[in-house]
């Protein structure tokens, strides 16, 4: 996108630079110039938002580290120590335990913005797997984080969770004991993860480099769906997008803020404020509300199929909630991009979103429950089902029966007609 | 198919914003009602008074038996707190005894950066009552209430927090002399309605008129001797040893929001103004 460059060195030191390190002319490129398409929706401000809650999530977390210690009789109080001795120390952990939520709202908006208007498909196929690769990269991130504190649900769920792994066969076992480092949860689980929990958020700022590489290449997608026509149809990233997408990242910090400083604990659970005790079972084991979908499919496998056992089936339906993902840009064969174009898409698509929040609602039903008069087991394999179906053969089939609406010549004819209508 | 799972699709869309309620398990807990608390709600502050009193009970009667490790004495005299004086503080840190490896004796009279002493080892807890009464820390924030499906959403916007002092104060007043017909109860534990499972350890620990408040003459406020007003100001002061700078915090939170509406506005307008001449 940026072979032709419009740089020209403005003294004779930048020209020296230029000849060995053109880093002055790549941000140039990439950070002002990027050619962007004129038409994006505030949909498209979330990747901003995103990078930004990387960065406070990092930045936040260095502090905490400095305060916290990894070890079993000492985590809990040193986090609530951390709360209430140290200067702005409220602030901080509310604001690193409340990002995170926040990281996944954000990174769940992202996610469904891309499955609507077909930014998955050819170019952008890399720049999708690199996603779902950041999206596994922070589930992983966060479910560790959540284990240092210490608290009764960071025991359980951390319990519950690594138990999954055990009911892969051959290596399952092994692996389990490697990554608890002992045959149950305790001091050096706890210090393993502390360790990753650290260095993981640095490899997905790398991935994110790779993510934004491969977003510049083909360039942006944008809500028709239609590929840029010519220079008509974009703006430069600066002063356009950069303006737009910092007005995004300032009204997504209010709700930000009302949560970390007026109910910094109401994403929360109040188990998590009792030290961990392995004798100790909370009576209802809930993980934290942003895996719960991936929770509720996970419990909706309770029978065998056939000499898969309902253990090893949960996981498989567990990790193929997230492989699928991985496969979208193959199996979806429209060749019309935006959802906009796609009236019976659309539809599957709203039900999708629904079934979506419903299986988090699930997540958090107790098993023995009713939601709408079903019972929770029978209620998630139903939903459990529709999100596969999407997947395998709704996005597959779908194209052979529907008539999509003509697409706009360009992005520009499009935002005249719009104008004009 | 494509019909049948529109059908299904529309069924479904439509069950879901219609009056959905997950029932819960069956349990015979009484609702845990919502209390109105100085503190509670994003204007919220603790009341000096109150704090003082729910002190008092906790000092005369809790703190025979529950712990308080990382209550410092001289968090009692911050902001935002009791407001005791750092003269009163030191008086009362040095009516308790610290263990202390380092000095002679291996104890001292207390000062006020040490925490508040534990009545008990665990193990004369564990043989006096079969379990260890826990911490009171952060009790007010490790206990909660629970609401049905659509109103729990509403307390993200009335930024509801008090469910722990709304349950503490729940459980000190849901003791009962008689068991309902058919409960069968342990030896050694009382029936409480609140409480999982209604049997618990802890005897009932305040009656009328068991503390003995400063009234007005004597500088506090007149309020009933009763138990339920007991409940309220140890309930609201250990929600305060839970958090006890939420003023503070608070009141940062109100110029941080401040700062980014105001911030947010005039990007408003920069934005809009930087892309008038743009068809988009
Ligand atoms: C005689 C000792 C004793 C005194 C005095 C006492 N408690 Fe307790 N408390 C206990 C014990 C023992 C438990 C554990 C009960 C159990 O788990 O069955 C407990 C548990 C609790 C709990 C936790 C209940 C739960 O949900 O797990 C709260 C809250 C509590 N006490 C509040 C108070 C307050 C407030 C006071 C002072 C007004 C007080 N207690 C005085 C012994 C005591
Ligand atoms: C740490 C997490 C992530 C960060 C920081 C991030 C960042 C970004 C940024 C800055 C953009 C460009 C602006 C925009 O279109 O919003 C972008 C685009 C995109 N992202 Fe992400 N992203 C993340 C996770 C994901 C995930 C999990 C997915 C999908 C599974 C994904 C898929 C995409 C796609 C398809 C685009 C191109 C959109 C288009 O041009 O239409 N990203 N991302």
């Amino acid at each position: 996108m940026s072979e032709h460059s419009t740089y020209t060195p403005g003294n004779p030191f930048s020209k020296w630079l230029d000849d060995r390190l053109p880093i002055i002319r790549f941000s140039k490129e990439h950070l002002l110039d990027y050619p962007t398409p004129k038409n994006l929706n505030y949909w498209w401000t979330f990747g901003a938002i995103l990078v930004v809650m990387l960065v406070i999530q990092i930045v936040t977390g260095i502090i905490l580290a400095m305060h916290y210690t990894p070890n079993i009789a000492m985590a809990f109080d040193s986090v609530e120590l951390l709360r209430r001795d140290v200067n702005s120390g409220r602030v901080l952990q509310a604001a690193h335990a409340v990002g995170a939520s926040m990281f996944f709202v954000a990174v769940y908006i992202h996610i469904f913005r891309g499955l609507f208007f077909g930014s998955y498909k050819s170019p952008r196929e890399v720049l999708w797997i690199l996603g779902v690769l950041l999206f596994v990269l922070m589930i992983t991130t966060a479910f560790m984080g959540y284990v240092l504190p210490w608290g009764q649900m960071s025991f359980w769920a951390a319990t519950v969770i690594t138990n999954i792994i055990g009911a892969v066969p051959f290596v399952g076992e092994s692996v389990l004991q490697l990554l608890r480092g002992g045959f149950a949860v305790g001091n050096p689980t706890l210090n393993r993860f502390f360790s990753l929990h650290y260095l993981l958020p640095f490899i997905i700022a790398a991935v994110v480099v790779l993510h934004i590489w491969a977003l510049h290449v083909p360039g942006n997608n944008n809500p028709t769906g239609v590929d840029v026509k010519s220079t008509r149809d974009t703006v430069p990233f600066h002063p356009y997008i950069t303006m737009k997408d910092l007005y995004a990242v300032v009204l997504f910090m209010i709700p930000f803020a009302w949560f970390v400083f007026f109910a910094p604990d109401i994403l929360g659970h109040p188990d998590n404020y009792i030290m961990a005790n392995s004798q100790v079972t909370p009576a209802h084991i809930v993980p934290e509300w942003y895996f719960l979908p991936f929770y509720a499919i996970l419990r909706a496998v309770d029978f065998n199929i056939l000499f898969i056992d309902s253990k090893l089936g949960g996981v498989i339906f567990f990790a193929g909630a997230i492989v699928v993902l991985f496969f979208v840009p193959w199996l979806d064969r429209s060749p019309v991009r935006s959802g906009l174009f796609r009236p019976l898409f659309k539809w599957f698509y709203a039900l999708f979103v629904i079934n979506f929040i419903g299986l988090a609602y699930l997540g958090a039903a107790p098993a023995d429950g009713r939601v709408l008069g079903i019972d929770v087991p029978t209620f998630s394999k139903i939903c459990t089902a529709y999100y596969f179906i999407y997947f395998l053969v709704i996005l597959p089939i779908l194209p052979r029966f529907e008539t999509t609406r003509p697409l706009p010549a360009s992005i520009s004819e499009n935002v005249l007609g719009k104008a004009h209508a | 198919m494509t019909m049948k799972t529109l059908i299904a699709a529309a069924c479904l869309a439509f069950g879901l914003v219609g009056p959905v309620l997950a029932q819960e398990g069956a349990h015979s807990t009484p609702e845990i009602a919502k209390e109105s608390w100085s503190f509670g709600g994003v204007f919220g502050t603790y009341d000096e008074h109150q704090l003082q009193r729910g002190f008092q009970v906790f000092r005369e009667s809790c703190s025979s038996c529950h712990s308080a490790r990382l209550l410092a004495f001289r968090n009692l005299s911050e902001p935002g707190g009791p407001g005791f004086t750092e003269g009163q503080v030191k008086a009362l840190a040095a009516e308790y005894t610290i263990a202390d490896p380092l000095v002679e004796g291996g104890e001292r009279p207390g000062v006020a950066a040490d925490r508040w002493p534990a009545p008990m080892s665990e193990a004369d807890a564990k043989a006096s009552f079969g379990v260890v009464p826990p911490d009171f820390s952060v009790i007010a924030k490790a206990r909660g209430t629970t609401q049905q499906f659509p109103w729990w959403i509403v307390n993200y916007f009335t930024a509801y927090q008090e469910g722990g002092p709304d349950y503490i104060h729940a459980l000190l007043n849901g003791y009962h002399e008689e068991v309902p017909e058919g409960f069968e109860l342990p030896e050694g534990k009382y029936y409480n309605d609140y409480f999982p499972g209604h049997a618990i350890s802890m005897p009932p620990p305040l009656t009328d008129g068991a503390v003995d408040y400063a009234d007005a003459e004597e500088g506090g406020v007149n309020v009933p001797e009763t138990l339920d007003q007991y409940s309220r100001d140890v309930a609201a002061f250990l929600m305060y040893v839970a958090e006890p700078h939420m003023v503070a915090r608070k009141e940062t939170g109100f110029r941080v929001i401040l700062f980014l509406v105001l911030l947010a506005g005039l990007m408003f307008f920069v934005k809009r103004r930087l892309w008038a001449g743009i068809e988009h």
